[in-house]
């Protein structure tokens, strides 16, 4: 396993110096939580009103009340998961975050990660160490809702924001895109949290930075 | 207070519980800014929790959405181009049956009778004199096939013709620098878009469907089709037209819909 870059004291240590998350991290991730929760819960009423599968989501589990109400709360949190996406990156691309915890990953380090995390021998024992699958889970819901923000704005505006339209393969394959990255963000959810509910010393690092 | 009356048939002081909550943060954060930043979201996240999905119907929520909205129109005027055009498609992309939709069933389609009909044109214009439909039909006349986008989500495509829109404004001399035109229509349906969309060269006052006259169920005498903006900021039925500085509204608009509501 590779050393935590970090690990200064001997391993003995009962709690290694310094946060596990800073500050800024874990504001940004909670508002980001609070935005997609919204934009979730708000977009199920929003694909209620014209779906494209035959089905619809419990009306009990969607934000809004109706159709309007649905729509006031997207267009609203669009701006939070936005701003605060942006500010997450540019924060993480200039402490150079972005490249210390995200990188090296390569397939086969994801493929040996996996294994062992279904054997249940992968070690959670440095919370400040992302293993290879976490990696690559974070970097894909980051990729996915750059994808969700870009088919929305084609939704959104889809005169305006021509080019883009046109990347995502006009008006209605925008649409398809942005719902199965909704899946796939719910899905992401889903995992991650019966991860924390495996590793609850994750949250409490989410929540205190310790 | 209906929020609060909610809050405590739960049980729950929900005012105590954001209380004490934002005494723990605020020992953990000693910068004020940070502080008072914290407290706020926690305010926003802590009454998102507890009232969970009936808050829309809170008067402050209500409040804070709509001027998000009123900020989103303003974002929206921003980034409208009034040089970028809406895409057009050939004629065997139309969709058929084009889909009928209005705030009432299609059999309640209202018939105006074409004989009595007038148009009229009032507020900020310089000839308030009422139109017949013939007069509108000796215009010169466009057609154009282009993508309906309703609020719902869905899409159509449809060709409508008639008059440039901003041909018949400066027609009837319109102050073209006023802020909005409004509509009002013989099903009592009303909106009203911005000048600079009235101006766009795909805004049409349509006469026709698909090289028909306008039959009702799509709005006859006449509809304006804006390719630049959603469904329900495309009136049918137009009954009056009207250039004004006072903000309008619409139909759909007052109850909670965006009022650019473009694409």
């Amino acid at each position: 396993m590779m050393a935590s870059p970090a690990s200064h004291t001997p391993a003995a240590a009962a709690r290694p110096p310094g946060a596990i998350h800073p500050g800024w991290l874990r504001v940004v991730h909670w508002l980001n939580a609070l935005a997609v929760v919204i934009m979730v819960m708000s977009g199920w009423r929003i694909y209620n009103a014209a779906p494209f599968f035959d089905f619809t989501f419990p009306n009990g589990i969607t934000l809004g009340g109706w159709l309007g109400g649905a729509l006031q709360w997207h267009f609203a949190a669009m701006w939070l998961l936005f701003a605060n996406g942006l500010l997450y990156l540019a924060l993480n691309l200039a402490t150079g975050r972005l490249w210390r915890k995200f990188f090296p990953l390569s397939p086969r380090g994801v493929a040996a990660d996996l294994g062992a995390a279904l054997r249940g021998k992968l070690s959670h024992g440095d919370l400040r160490h992302y293993n290879q699958v976490q990696k690559l889970a974070y970097l894909f819901v980051i990729v996915d809702i750059v994808v969700l923000v870009l088919s929305g704005l084609v939704l959104w505006k889809s005169v305006q924001f021509d080019l883009l339209r046109e990347l995502m393969g006009g008006y209605e394959f925008a649409r398809r895109i942005h719902f199965f990255a909704m899946a796939l963000l719910v899905a992401f959810v889903a995992v991650h949290l019966v991860m924390v509910a495996l590793v609850p010393r994750s949250l409490v690092a989410m929540i205190r930075g310790k | 207070m209906s929020q609060k009356k909610r809050l405590s048939l739960l049980g729950l002081d929900g005012a105590a519980i954001l209380k004490e909550a934002k005494n723990l943060i605020a020992r953990r954060v000693e910068q004020p800014s940070r502080r008072a930043f914290l407290r706020n979201s926690l305010t926003l996240g802590g009454v998102a929790m507890l009232s969970g999905c009936s808050l829309s119907d809170d008067e402050n929520v209500e409040k804070a959405l709509s001027s998000v909205s009123r900020f989103n129109d303003r974002v929206q005027g921003w980034l409208f181009d009034p040089n970028k055009l809406a895409p057009t498609y050939p004629e065997s992309m139309i969709t058929r049956p084009f889909p009928f939709n209005a705030y009432y069933g299609i059999d309640e389609v209202r018939h105006v009778d074409e004989e009595t009909f007038r148009l009229e044109v009032t507020g900020m214009v310089a000839d308030k004199r009422q139109w017949r439909l013939e007069e509108l039909r000796a215009m010169a006349q466009i057609d154009q096939v282009t993508r309906h986008i309703c609020v719902e989500g869905w899409s159509a495509i449809g060709k409508w013709g008639g008059v440039p829109f901003s041909t018949f404004l400066k027609r009837v001399g319109a102050d073209l620098t006023a802020k909005y035109v409004g509509f009002k229509c013989s099903d009592d349906y009303y909106t009203s878009i911005d000048m600079p969309t009235a101006l766009h060269p795909q805004t049409i006052l349509a006469l026709t469907y698909d090289g028909k006259t306008l039959p009702p169920e799509y709005g006859f005498p006449m509809k304006l089709r804006m390719p630049t903006k959603l469904g329900y900021k495309n009136p049918k039925h137009i009954q009056a037209i009207f250039v004004t500085n006072t903000y309008p509204g619409g139909y759909w608009e007052d109850q909670g819909y965006n009022w650019f509501g473009g694409s």
